[in-house]
């Protein structure tokens, strides 16, 4: 019998010929990646008390993107604690106020296939798009990481995700994502591997694939993969990473699955999710005309290149109803430089779009750009929980960027497929 | 020893356990709001030895350890749900949360006595007269809970090497 993808990853990370699903066996971790917010100002005094420095410097990515901006004492004191770590404990990739982990870390070459990554956030198994297994830990066992360089694991299940047919012009990753909520639930990955594949998820762009691979987290799996191809390929060479070996990186054919899900992309419509979760997805026009106070173009699924493309698709030429605010938070620095130099940037800022910083802003619900008592919004984000991203009594409802771009428009929930015009996008 | 329990739904979240607007903070602060978007008075009532009571995946979504560290600040002994969010379930065990899973905590109520049996993998529920069996714990995960975390594990392990 073959191995699937990630039992391929975790055997060779192990050191062992095979790996079996419910073994736990201890792997060496060949990159850990930590952010400002669970990183240094946590594991820190951890490494402190153990007496002992980072096993590997250059095994370790340090980016911040959780307290950018720093807006008041605290966030400007977490700051300085992880620029401090970076030069003490001789970290030189560190990425500062560059964009989200997420999309920084593949963006600057570090994700490549086959690699064993663990991330200190748990949208982490964003790497997964790269066919490398990648998954979120919380600040202690990190430190536990970053001291020996290894970590215990239960070998996962792969639950595999199969996406037959072509998405539909206006239909995105997003919308695949919060259609998999509803239907498979928040714990429906339970907490195994999830690997998505078929036509669809082939012909999509790797940003595209890596909001697939990022919300495996809405799905409780640990990871979320999806195999290398000449896409994966592409990204890598113009990232500069190296695309040796890349072919290697499959699930065998034969190889077990626990479950086999079925779903058709053509006959997926735009979907969205009412709060408080993303279980709660449903097709656009159940929620379409509910009045929203605030649009929220942003995060890691929701604000890179090609999410901004899309929201600017709808938005060029058009603007932002009055009674909206609405705000776009690029991903990713390079990103943005890259929407403002193709004119993406300004369709969207001229439709009356205000940017925030390159951050995780409003989705992480850690800084002063929060939404206020009552407020209902809709967000090209991940999550919607309860009180995350503003007051309690805020009501949060997540679309793609197309369908967030379309409700900016008209002031309430919208359809955007009728302001897509032309062949498949 | 036993503890009172704490009775919540599914899906309980880490932004419903360590908001994230009080994340800046020390945990002490954080802890006093952990579960106050459902249970505006968890904090106030709780004392040490009580054990939080869940349906479905509690913990889930961020990474964040508070959630599983403000649980501990207010003295919470253990928690048993029917299952747990992937992240939250390792951070509590990193930092000595015992976590049990188990399948039948529908038939606990709010208030009742329960005594948790780490090693023997039970939560026995004083009040009702039940014995409800948990998911056992691997030998090297109740090591570490005995040892209290990760961290003094790690530490027994280093001054171990050290002297070996």
């Amino acid at each position: 019998m073959g191995m699937t993808l990630a039992e391929r990853i975790i055997a060779r990370a192990a050191g062992r010929g095979s790996v079996s699903p419910g073994e736990i066996v201890t792997c060496s971790v060949d990159l850990a990646m930590i952010h400002d917010s669970g990183g240094p100002r946590r594991v820190e005094p951890i490494l402190k008390r153990l007496g002992v420095g980072v096993w590997n410097p250059e095994k370790v990515v340090l980016i911040t993107d959780h307290y950018v901006p720093a807006t008041d004492d605290e966030s400007r004191r977490i700051q300085q604690i992880t620029r401090q770590f970076a030069a003490d404990r001789q970290i030189a990739n560190f990425y500062d106020q560059q964009g989200i982990c997420h999309v920084v870390l593949p963006e600057r070459g570090h994700v490549r296939p086959g690699m064993f990554m663990v991330g200190g956030d748990s949208h982490s198994p964003t790497g997964g798009a790269f066919a490398a297994y990648m998954f979120g830990i919380g600040a202690t066992e990190m430190a536990g990481v970053l001291a020996t360089g290894e970590i215990w694991i239960r070998v996962p299940e792969t639950i595999r995700i199969e996406w037959t047919g072509r998405l539909n012009r206006g239909v995105s990753a997003k919308d695949m994502m919060l259609h998999l909520c509803a239907r498979l639930g928040m714990d429906g990955g339970r907490y195994q591997a999830v690997e998505y594949a078929g036509e669809a998820v082939r012909a999509l762009p790797m940003q595209e694939r890596m909001t697939l691979s990022n919300m495996a987290a809405e799905l409780g799996a640990q990871a979320g993969l999806i195999e290398a191809d000449e896409t994966t390929a592409a990204y890598l060479s113009a990232a500069g990473a190296s695309v040796e070996g890349l072919e290697d990186w499959r699930s065998d054919a034969g190889s077990r699955v626990s479950d086999h899900h079925v779903f058709d992309a053509s006959a997926l419509a735009p979907q969205v999710a009412a709060p408080h979760s993303p279980a709660n997805a449903a097709p656009v026009e159940e929620h379409a005309g509910t009045p929203v106070d605030v649009v929220y173009i942003g995060a890691c699924t929701g604000a890179k290149l090609d999410d901004l493309r899309m929201a600017a698709q709808v938005l060029r030429g058009r603007k932002a109803a009055k009674s909206v605010e609405l705000v776009c938070a690029p991903a990713s620095l390079r990103d943005q430089e890259i929407a403002r130099s193709e004119g993406t940037l300004g369709a969207i800022l001229d439709a009356g779009a205000r940017l925030l910083p390159n951050a995780c802003g409003i989705c992480a619900g850690y800084g002063d750009n929060r939404f206020g008592e009552n407020v209902v919004a809709i967000s090209s984000t991940a999550r919607n929980f309860k009180g995350r991203m503003g007051a309690a009594s805020s009501k949060v409802y997540l679309g793609s960027p197309y369908t967030t771009a379309a409700s900016a428009i008209e002031g309430r929930i919208a359809d955007p497929r009728p302001y897509l015009q032309g062949g498949r996008t | 020893m036993s503890g009172r329990a704490f009775v919540f739904g599914d899906d309980i979240d880490t932004d419903v356990l360590a908001p994230g607007r009080y994340m800046k903070g020390p945990i002490e602060e954080l802890a006093q709001h952990c579960l106050e978007a459902v249970d505006p008075d968890f904090a106030k009532t709780v004392r040490a030895g009580d054990v939080v009571v869940a349906g479905r995946n509690f913990g889930m979504g961020s990474s964040r350890e508070q959630a599983a560290q403000a649980l501990k600040v207010l003295g919470i002994a253990a928690v048993v749900a029917k299952s747990f969010g992937g992240i939250f379930y390792r951070n509590a065990l990193n930092l000595g949360l015992p976590v049990l899973v188990c399948a039948q905590t529908d038939s606990i109520k709010a208030g009742d006595r329960l005594r948790i049996d780490l090693a023997g993998g039970t939560v026995t529920n004083e009040s009702s007269g039940q014995t409800l069996p948990s998911e056992k714990l691997p030998q090297f995960l109740l090591d570490m809970l005995a040892d209290g975390g990760l961290v003094p594990h790690l530490e027994k392990k280093f001054a171990r090497q050290k002297t070996g």
